[in-house]
């Protein structure tokens, strides 16, 4: 493939337009997608760290009876801390903040996201909600009243500290953040994907995508509105949740859960579009039942707004109203069973490759299976109503958030890892550490089901001799050091792997999609051509991608011009117009800083200078809006 | 297989006083019954998936280039992903519904009403119609219908005694209601399930399943006022009790202490607990309690009362585990 002279100044010129800024300080205006995604990867596994820690000091309190290793108030910082780290600072911003902005754009042919600089301020308010929750951690003021966080126990009256407050703002401040970056994905998707890309030819981890930012933009303002009842009700007294005052604290649990249940299929779609990203690789067969498995995976983020009320079944509300959410919950089966054999039968019907991504993939489907049919009992109402708030459901939402969920993270990251840093990581430590890991997750949460059928509920510190629970304990505790052995173990081979691995070439694996077109790592626009889509298994149309160098180098939309990428219709992909996008900028970042310190003003009741923060922030709006990029 | 160890550890533990597997009750065999059928169904479905898994291990080696052709794999995901699952779930929503009027709520009241308060951190259980009040033990008449009302003072706790029925919460504002209809007399052990604070892992109670006659005994003694103590170590404890600060959160009926923040104390020594059973009722635990129950229960309401000279708080436990 010999590269003419026309094509290669070409390259050179995209390469002046879209560099940007060197060094550190390059990394603090940042607008490209790839690189917020780095960021997002480094920032949620050091959550991920901190979270994991959290859990290992309650495992050792919790591995004998009577221990007293911690007592219960740095118990119950660390069991909410455990819950808000991994959902709101691990798994959401590795999901959609590293896997979903490194990949979408690249997936379907874009340069970058729809709204660049508003990327960037998504992730710099992530890391500004995270720095203000563990600030509250560092000072002693941890937030202790449960990653849900029921009133009237988080009321002022009960938690007089700050603690449910750096909880609250905190989560305020990463809403804003989650809000931002999915109207970002569903702009990037609905107008950004390469002309050609018609939806039936989108891949799957897309149409993931899509769905959970669907969920994410409905699910959040209920979380929201929560909140700021409740710091209403804290700061100024207001009554939303007091009964004495006309209020109900059980308005506090619809509302969570409106936003919580959602908020288990925003955790767990990107890990079903993962698992359909590596198995057409591995296996050498396209998804089974492509357009189903599509619809499917939006029907259960649609479905998953109906089922709330099964985390509330013996709070003592009509059975007629369970029986409607007990139904909706087991109705919303059908679609992950659609997928499960869709994932199934790919393999069955082709040739699998059992690759360190392929093992996690098939751990995922064996945990999804387990976690799911645990998850049906659960809808079961009288069930539900004798082992919820027990182990058994720390049993079930860990195979289905840790074993589900993140299991497909764990596998994408080997899966993508070359792409992302040009080089191979070690298979056969990539093997191991499966196993290891696979191991731990059974060993660790297993053992949990029967304590929670042993009458053993969650979130205690501590629990006498004499129930039986203490060998299941027991085990559980040296699973998650295990677990924690083989996790140690991925971090030592992907990092060694970073500097030493060998070069990987644009698509080691064979991948399919078209994040693999392009260069390991991509440069910093993507493809020098726009490339010519004719089904959602791009990279493998070969007769397209052999036309890619002559399209380069007859200069056949390559977008030469600025900071270009082509804007298409929603449903069909037809070319539509030339989009200028933003280059790199200062004001994100202050924006994010700015919001942030105005957030911990509230926080310490200075609230005049939180109102000068507010000014502030308008200010910068302004300077940031006097920049824009002219229109092509 | 694992899940397949699941019954043999179930086993181990269960007779344990607290587990779902070991049902006393109609609606706790019920619920239990619900359990072994949908874990066996859940067995057969895992089983499938596991053997599609293998299926494409074992056939992972055979010639030629993997077909794309998609109409064999619709039948089996439209067979395994639709069909299936609308049967099984129409049979379990069946079941469910089935099991539902056993584990209700009352439909209206029974021969026995028990009020049953939650507090940071204990029970307070009151016998509608009697004076009678006591704490973390629930009296209860066997072969009796028991209509418990769950409420609470503070914060929402859950009443859940596993072997006697499911749970209900104890929400500020509304009055759940569960049945508890034990056949055989016996102690079952309940716990708070929902988050509570810090002293949440150590809110347990009893619930006493006794036969009529005797329950209806108890109740009588349980009505009495306190009993006048009659040793001098009595004495001084009764008089220590009502100056030191004690009657501000406790209540003795029969004196003036009447405070409603701790458990009642009128016949604290016929309990066979301390703290919400988080240590037993004897004269050594009373005395440690009363000198430093933060080390017992950290974080419990209850100041510790070490300063006082050790006789006074000896005459105290005298006279508290006098009131039989």
């Amino acid at each position: 493939m010999a590269v003419g002279t026309a094509a290669r100044e070409r390259v050179e010129r995209l390469d002046r337009i879209w560099q940007e800024r060197p060094g550190f300080t390059g990394w603090l205006t940042t607008t490209d997608h790839k690189r917020i995604g780095i960021l997002y990867l480094v920032t949620s596994l050091a959550f991920f760290a901190a979270g994991g820690v959290e859990a290992l000091v309650m495992r050792t309190q919790l591995a004998q009876a009577d221990e007293r290793v911690v007592g219960p108030g740095t118990y119950d910082q660390l069991m909410t801390m455990h819950g808000v780290t991994m959902i709101f600072f691990f798994v959401i911003p590795l999901s959609i903040g590293f896997f979903g902005n490194y990949l979408v754009p690249l997936m379907i042919g874009a340069r970058d996201m729809a709204f660049p600089r508003m990327n960037a301020l998504s992730y710099w308010l992530y890391l500004g909600s995270g720095i203000l929750l563990y600030s509250g951690l560092a000072l002693g003021h941890a937030p202790d009243a449960g990653w849900f966080n029921y009133v009237p126990l988080a009321s002022r009256k009960f938690s007089p500290g700050t603690g449910v407050d750096f909880y609250a703002l905190g989560l305020i401040l990463n809403s804003v953040s989650s809000t931002a970056a999915a109207a970002n994905f569903l702009v990037t998707i609905g107008r950004l994907r390469a002309p050609g890309m018609s939806l039936n030819r989108m891949p799957l981890f897309c149409f993931a995508i899509l769905a959970t930012s669907f969920s994410l933009v409905f699910a959040l303002p209920a979380l929201t509105t929560d909140l700021v009842f409740l710091e209403l009700s804290r700061k100024f007294g207001l009554h939303f949740f007091d009964v004495g005052r006309g209020g109900n604290p059980l308005l506090w649990q619809d509302l969570f859960w409106i936003f919580g249940h959602p908020e288990v299929y925003i955790i767990v779609l990107p890990a079903f579009g993962i698992a359909t990203s590596i198995i057409p690789t591995f296996t050498r067969r396209r998804m089974a039942a492509f357009p189903l498995v599509a619809l499917a995976e939006l029907l259960v983020a649609f479905i998953g707004f109906g089922v709330w009320v099964h985390h509330m079944f013996a709070t003592g509300l009509p059975e007629i109203a369970m029986i409607f959410f007990a139904a909706a919950s087991l109705i919303i089966v059908i679609p992950s069973g659609i997928q499960i054999f869709a994932w199934c039968m790919t393999m069955v019907t082709g040739k699998p490759e059992y690759r360190t991504p392929l093992l996690f993939i098939v751990g995922f489907i064996l945990f999804f299976v387990f976690g799911g049919l645990s998850g049906i009992m659960l809808a079961a109402i009288p069930f539900d109503q004798q082992v919820t708030d027990t182990y058994f459901v720390v049993a079930h939402f860990h195979y289905v958030i840790w074993g589900a969920a993140v299991f497909p993270l764990l596998g994408g990251l080997f899966y993508w890892f070359p792409k992302v840093t040009g080089r191979m990581y070690d298979e056969r430590l990539g093997q191991t550490t499966f196993w290891l890991v696979f191991i731990g997750t059974n060993v660790t949460f297993f053992p949990m089901h029967i304590s929670g059928m042993l009458g053993m509920p969650r979130r205690v510190w501590t629990y006498p001799g004499h129930l039986g629970w203490g060998p299941e304990n027991f085990i559980s505790t040296l699973g998650a050091f295990f677990l924690t052995g083989g996790l140690v173990l991925m971090a030592v081979n992907l990092v060694v792997s970073r500097f030493r691995g060998p070069l990987a070439g644009p698509n080691p694996f064979g991948g399919a999609t078209l994040e693999w077109a392009t260069s390991s790592p991509p440069p910093s626009y993507n493809f020098a051509v726009i490339p010519k889509v004719s089904s959602p298994y791009a990279t493998w149309d070969e007769d397209d991608r052999e036309t890619d160098p002559q399209r380069l180098e007859r200069g056949d939309f390559v977008l030469e011009g600025g900071h270009l990428t082509p804007g298409t219709t929603p449903v069909d992909g037809h070319m539509d117009e030339i989009l200028a996008m933003p280059e790199e900028s200062p004001w994100p970042i202050t924006l994010a800083f700015v919001a942030t310190l105005g957030t911990a003003f509230i926080l310490a009741n200075h609230l005049i200078m939180a109102a000068a923060m507010a000014a502030l922030a308008a200010a910068v709006l302004v300077a940031w809006h006097s920049g824009e990029p002219e229109a092509a | 297989m694992v899940p397949l160890g699941l019954p043999v550890l179930l086993a181990t533990g269960c007779n344990s006083n607290q587990a779902i597997t070991n049902p006393a009750t109609r609606p706790a065999r019920d619920i239990n019954t619900l359990w072994w059928a949908m874990f066996a169904g859940a067995m057969v479905v895992f089983a499938v998936v596991v053997a599609l898994l293998v299926i494409a291990f074992v056939r992972r080696g055979r010639p030629g280039e993997p077909s794309h052709d998609d109409r064999g794999p619709y039948k089996v995901i439209i067979g395994g992903g639709l069909a299936a699952p609308i049967v099984v779930l129409a049979i379990l929503f069946g079941f469910v519904i089935h099991v539902m009027p056993a584990t209700s709520s009352p439909p209206g009241p029974t021969k026995l009403t028990v009020d049953v308060i939650g507090h940071q951190w204990f029970w307070e259980v009151r016998y509608p119609g009697t004076p009678a009040v006591t704490a973390d033990e629930i009296h209860i008449p066997s072969g009796t219908a028991v209509d418990v009302r769950a409420t609470t003072v503070d914060v929402i706790h859950s009443f859940w005694v596993p072997r006697l029925n499911r749970k209900i919460d104890m929400i500020p504002g509304q009055a759940n209601r569960i049945e508890l209809d034990a056949p055989d007399p016996g102690v079952y052990r309940g716990q708070c399930s929902e988050f509570c604070g810090v002293g949440h892992a150590q809110m347990a109670f009893y619930v006493i399943v006794q036969p009529p006659a005797r329950f209806r005994a108890w109740l009588r003694v349980q009505s009495r006022p306190a009993a006048t103590p009659t040793t001098t170590a009595g004495l001084l404890g009764r008089r220590t009790f009502l100056t030191v600060g004690c009657e501000d959160c406790h209540a003795i009926r029969g004196t003036s202490a009447a405070g409603r923040v701790g458990p009642d104390l009128t016949h604290l020594g016929s309990r066979r607990t301390l703290a919400a059973l988080t240590i037993p009722n004897t004269p050594r635990m009373l005395y440690d309690w009363i000198s430093n129950p933060q080390a017992i229960k950290p974080g419990a309401r209850m100041p510790g009362f070490a300063s006082l000279p050790a006789a006074q708080r000896h005459a105290l436990v005298a006279y508290l585990e006098g009131l039989r």
